[in-house]
């Protein structure tokens, strides 16, 4: 452990390491519900305000008859251990709130994209994204019961994948399917700093 | 929080798919900026453990409440989500209660900072474990 962690003030009170992973994909591919599967607490909701009067400016009085509106984002947490928590962010759904992924993506450690192979199109915008900041990301493909099952090499070619960016079949509803996804995240990073993860 | 006025047609964020109209920072006079930078949405906060509130009559009941929740380390999303306010207005607030020495920020590693690998070897394990 580095030197993220330390005693507060001598009062015994550790602060944990906490590591950001956002949850990507197209509407209705199944962020809230993987987030939801996996938070060890209710999954929660945060909201930002996006208010036209708000962008460059310090204060916004005076201009009280404009309008503001929240874009909720949801958010999960795993306990690791005392020093460690994973956060779970479900990035908001529409374009136009890309400025708010920016913010999400800050140092993340990764990130998970949720395909659905029913509107494969949807996760385009997501996976360009990643690809174009360099943030590592697995690619999850939710089997939604009534899709049709394509081999995950199909999907790899239809998404024009890099070679070494994981795929991983899963159900968003299911913990351990989920939980697996985000083990092929983290080795995935790992990997990418050229040091393996070894099998546990 | 519903005090909206209907959005006028040419809004640009406004359709069926924006959020609640909503006017959330009345409650910080109208800042939008904290008086800090940071605050990310996983930096930890912590109250100071001597705090008197009876020294703070200006305080406002929510900053009262950022100060209770914040007792143990909490993050800053987590707080936005318990007191069901915007993030944009627990930075202001949380700013306030900065400035006034009432609680300390600890903000994350950063971008660029990766963890070591006995953090992500941690990571793995305790996933595996759920």
């Amino acid at each position: 452990m580095d030197s993220v962690n330390f005693d507060h003030a001598g009062s015994g009170v550790t602060i944990p390491l906490a590591l950001k992973i956002l949850i990507a994909g197209g509407f209705g591919a199944g962020k809230t519900t993987l987030v939801s599967a996996l938070s060890e607490v209710r999954p929660l909701q945060t909201e930002e305000v996006l208010t036209g009067a708000g962008i460059g400016t310090d204060d916004i009085s005076g201009v009280e008859g404009k309008s503001t509106t929240t874009v909720a984002m949801d958010f999960g947490r795993i306990t690791i251990n005392d020093d460690l928590q994973v956060y779970l962010f479900g990035t908001p759904g529409q374009d136009r709130f890309w400025f708010l992924w920016d913010e999400l993506a800050f140092g993340a450690l990764g990130a998970v994209v949720l395909a659905d192979t029913r509107r494969l199109a949807d996760c385009f915008p997501s996976i360009d994204y990643f690809e174009q900041r360099g943030i590592p990301f697995v690619v999850g493909v939710n089997c939604f019961d009534d899709a049709r099952r394509f081999n995950l090499d199909t999907v790899r070619r239809a998404l024009d994948l890099d070679p070494d960016v994981p795929m991983v079949l899963c159900d968003a509803r299911d913990r351990q399917s989920g939980k697996l996804v985000l083990i092929s995240l983290v080795e995935h990073v790992a990997r990418q700093r050229g040091e393996p993860v070894p099998a546990a | 929080m519903t005090w909206a006025e209907p959005p006028g047609p040419q809004h640009e964020w406004l359709d069926n798919d924006a959020g609640p109209v909503a006017r959330p920072y009345i409650l910080t006079g109208g800042r939008v900026r904290s008086a800090a930078d940071g605050f990310d949405l996983v930096a930890f906060v912590l109250a100071g453990s001597d705090l008197d509130p009876a020294a703070h009559p200006r305080l406002l009941p929510e900053h009262r409440r950022l100060v209770a929740l914040a007792r143990r380390p909490v993050s800053v999303a987590e707080l936005a989500a318990e007191l069901d306010l915007a993030v944009g207005v627990v930075r202001v607030l949380l700013g306030d209660l900065l400035a006034q020495g009432l609680v300390a920020v600890h903000e994350p590693p950063g971008a660029g900072k990766l963890p070591d690998d006995d953090i992500l070897k941690a990571v793995v394990s305790g996933l595996r474990e759920l």
